[in-house]
């Protein structure tokens, strides 16, 4: 294994010094240099560009796959995906954001447990209960008058912060592995909200909920006309505000310390005199009322019912996958999240060429490379190194001349 | 009225067989991987790749090359089987070799399993599914003929139930009364130790995972088998059960075995309170009845996880520089 990546090493660095003579090479060159430097003197470029290496290896993957499906269209289909949200102009970018949020905050809950060391798997569930919630809110309070939409969201929140609570207490309180507790608790969702649907909301005709008033649906504003026939509402701008929302509370505040440091040594935080069981319980609520939110966001808006269904929630999932993709950082989650949405509004459009699951096998092959992440920051920060000491050799050299 | 109750059992227990074998083996395989000291949230996505592969040479064995149903299974199998142990050697080089985050590499073999197995199916057949909807169940001769235990265990039963029973009693042999079995825990409980007196660490832990892909493969093609009868682009969650249940049997192989059987028993009820002649009379919503196992396993992980006793070291990349 090491001789054969030692073989194409050498070819490639042959390659290099061919390429490096002419003036083009020497122009890339120059630049590759100042990447080079600059990426040395930020520590926080080194994760970065693992990340994007890991994305670059998916969709080299996902290429790889079409061309062995269908090596003619491979090339189009290929662009038809990475260009996705632009298939329709306006229209499409408005939808990808659209489909983008309740992705991204669930991406953002997920993100959220993680800084405080939890495994929040349990994404969908929260996602569910809320929906419920806020579609009940939606269809039965229509007094509430323009409040309504608030409201509801609100209760979306609070839903998914109470079935957040579930596994949060149980774990700081009885030592409950958190993974299994939300595992249990997605397909508890699913039959309690199949039950509630049946009860309170049903629409027999159709075998599903009824749909929320329109005075609960999150409201479009200017970005309707902004955005021609597409389906995007405000839904982006809270997200943008909880997503800010969320990097200060981590970032600035002392709470937010506590739960990084629960996070990094629960031990250590105890020592610290940090209420370490209370930290876990507040990170799961606040996890399940982003998750809970996302809820809100995917259901009250027109044309989506909840139905009813025996599986969890793809969303949550992939939520887990935005949350690793953004380095489990509230910023990395947005900008995650929108690629997301934009390659997965390309499987859309490039479904008369590939199955539209292509999308989620090369979002899959990106999460793997960044596991392999701790790999491949070891072979960058390597060789930024390797980098900087040539170029101090090499100016060493001109002085003495 | 006593042959009534034989009658009942016999039939909820033809249903209740499947299900808990198929959890079972699935909880046996994750079982081998975090006593080695790796964490496989993956079980579901090897389950996935393993049923998927071992559909489709199913369907090819039955309607191209025509085999006889019990054989086409069991070719089936050993490809399931393969097909998940191979499929896990991902995880085993990200988790081992790599040293990386094992939640973080097992997800993305979860995602990757269950967009693959809708990618190819629809691919290959035009739709997500693959129907494999044969009779699969057959009666063992002689055995078959005892009263009650005969009619429960061997008359229309399916492969994977002896199977699964011989997979239970290795596992058993294997982790308690072998070397290998000894080494292969102390890699969890305590890899540096285990190092020093000279255990490969990392080969146990490939060990570890690779069983309990083996294993996991194996149970996919189960429930394609004795649960679905198709594949249909996932495993309903079974994987995750498995592991939940392996966790609420604190990581041993007889506290899994009878958990399984609680928990396939509780959801065969629920699946099946309509034509349960005791449920009849009773008003109750078919919800709560299906949310029952699982509240079931929360009060008992509740109860019980206090002193919990997972591996030591699980979870934890082997890093020899911190001995």
């Amino acid at each position: 294994m090491k001789r054969i990546l030692k073989v194409i090493g050498r070819f490639f660095l042959r390659l290099q010094q061919k390429l490096s003579e002419t003036a083009f090479g020497r122009a890339v060159g120059k630049v590759w240099d100042r990447i080079t430097k600059w990426m040395a003197a930020r520590p926080n470029s080194v994760s970065v560009s693992s990340s994007f290496i890991a994305v670059i290896a998916g969709l080299l993957f996902g290429f790889i796959v079409m061309l062995i499906v269908d090596p003619s269209n491979a090339l189009s289909g290929f662009f038809t995906i990475l260009l996705g949200p632009f298939q329709q102009g306006l229209r499409s970018v408005g939808d990808t954001i659209f489909y983008a949020v309740p992705i991204i905050l669930t991406g953002l809950s997920v993100a959220f447990a993680f800084r405080t060391g939890l495994f929040n798997i349990g994404a969908s569930g929260q996602l569910y209960i809320g929906a419920f919630i806020a579609v009940y809110i939606g269809v039965q309070w229509d007094f509430l008058g323009p409040l309504h939409w608030i409201v509801a969201m609100l209760g979306g929140i609070f839903g998914g912060a109470l079935w957040g609570s579930i596994p949060g207490l149980l774990k700081a309180f009885r030592n409950v592995h958190e993974v299994v507790a939300s595992i249990m608790l997605n397909y508890m969702a699913i039959y309690l909200v199949n039950g509630l649907v049946r009860l309170f909301i049903f629409n027999p005709t159709l075998n599903r909920a009824q749909g929320p008033e329109d005075s609960s649906h999150i409201p479009q504003l200017f970005l309707g006309e902004l955005f021609p026939r597409s389906s995007i509402n405000i839904g982006i701008f809270i997200t943008i505000v909880v997503i800010i929302l969320i990097h200060i509370v981590l970032n600035k505040t002392t709470f937010g310390y506590e739960l990084k440091s629960v996070g990094f040594s629960p031990d250590a935080a105890r020592y610290a005199g940090m209420k370490e069981k209370r930290n876990v319980a507040l990170s799961f609520i606040i996890a399940g009322g982003l998750s809970g939110l996302a809820g809100a966001m995917m259901f009250l808006v027109p044309g989506t019912y909840i139905r009813i269904v025996d599986v969890p929630l793809e969303e949550g999932f992939t939520g887990i996958a935005i949350a690793l993709l953004g380095l489990s950082s509230p910023i990395g989650v947005l900008i995650a999240g929108l690629f997301y949405g934009g390659i997965n509004r390309g499987g859309y459009f490039a479904q008369s060429l590939y199955r539209e699951e292509i999308v989620d096998v090369i979002i899959a092959v990106i999460i793997y490379f960044s596991a392999l992440s701790l790999f491949t920051q070891k072979m960058i920060a390597k060789y930024l190194s390797r980098r900087a000491k040539r170029d101090v050799q090499v100016q060493s050299k001109g002085d003495v001349r | 009225m006593i042959a009534d109750i034989f009658n009942e059992i016999v039939s909820v227990g033809a249903y209740v067989i499947p299900v808990m074998i198929v959890l079972l083996v699935v909880s046996l395989g994750g079982l081998f991987s975090e006593r080695s000291g790796v964490i496989n949230i993956a079980l579901e996505g090897i389950m996935v790749m393993g049923g998927f592969v071992g559909a489709m040479m199913l369907y090819f064995l039955l309607y191209t090359v025509e085999l006889p149903i019990q054989l086409a299974v069991f070719f089936a199998l050993i490809t399931g089987a393969l097909v998940g142990m191979g499929f896990s050697f991902f995880h085993a080089f990200a988790s081992v070799s790599m040293q990386s985050n094992q939640i973080i590499s097992a997800t993305a073999l979860n995602l990757f399993a269950g967009a693959v197995g809708v990618f190819v199916a629809r691919t290959v057949y035009g739709y997500r599914r693959i129907n494999v909807d044969e009779s699969y169940r057959m009666d063992v001769p002689f055995l078959s003929d005892i009263p009650v235990l005969g009619e429960l265990l061997f008359q229309d039963a399916f492969l994977s139930t002896f199977i699964g029973i011989i997979i239970l009693i290795t596992v058993i042999i294997l982790l308690y009364k072998t070397r290998f079995g000894l080494r292969l825990r102390s890699c969890g409980e305590n890899p540096h130790a285990a190092d020093s007196v000279g255990v490969d660490v990392g080969r146990m832990r490939y060990a570890g995972v690779l069983i309990s892909g083996l294993l996991a493969g194996l149970g996919g093609v189960f429930f394609v088998v004795a649960f679905q009868n198709r594949f249909e682009s996932d495993v309903r969650g079974f994987g995750f059960l498995a592991l939940a249940l392996m966790i609420s049997g604190q990581w041993r192989p007889m506290r899994i075995f009878f958990i399984s059987i609680l928990f396939a028993l509780m959801r065969v009820v629920a699946a099946r309170a309509d034509s349960i002649m005791e449920l009849r009379g009773l008003e109750i919503e078919p919800e709560i009845l299906r949310i029952l196992p699982y509240v079931m396993t929360l009060v008992v992980l509740a109860l019980t996880s206090k002193r919990s006793k997972a591996p030591e070291a699980i979870g934890e990349p082997y890093d020899i520089s911190k001995r």
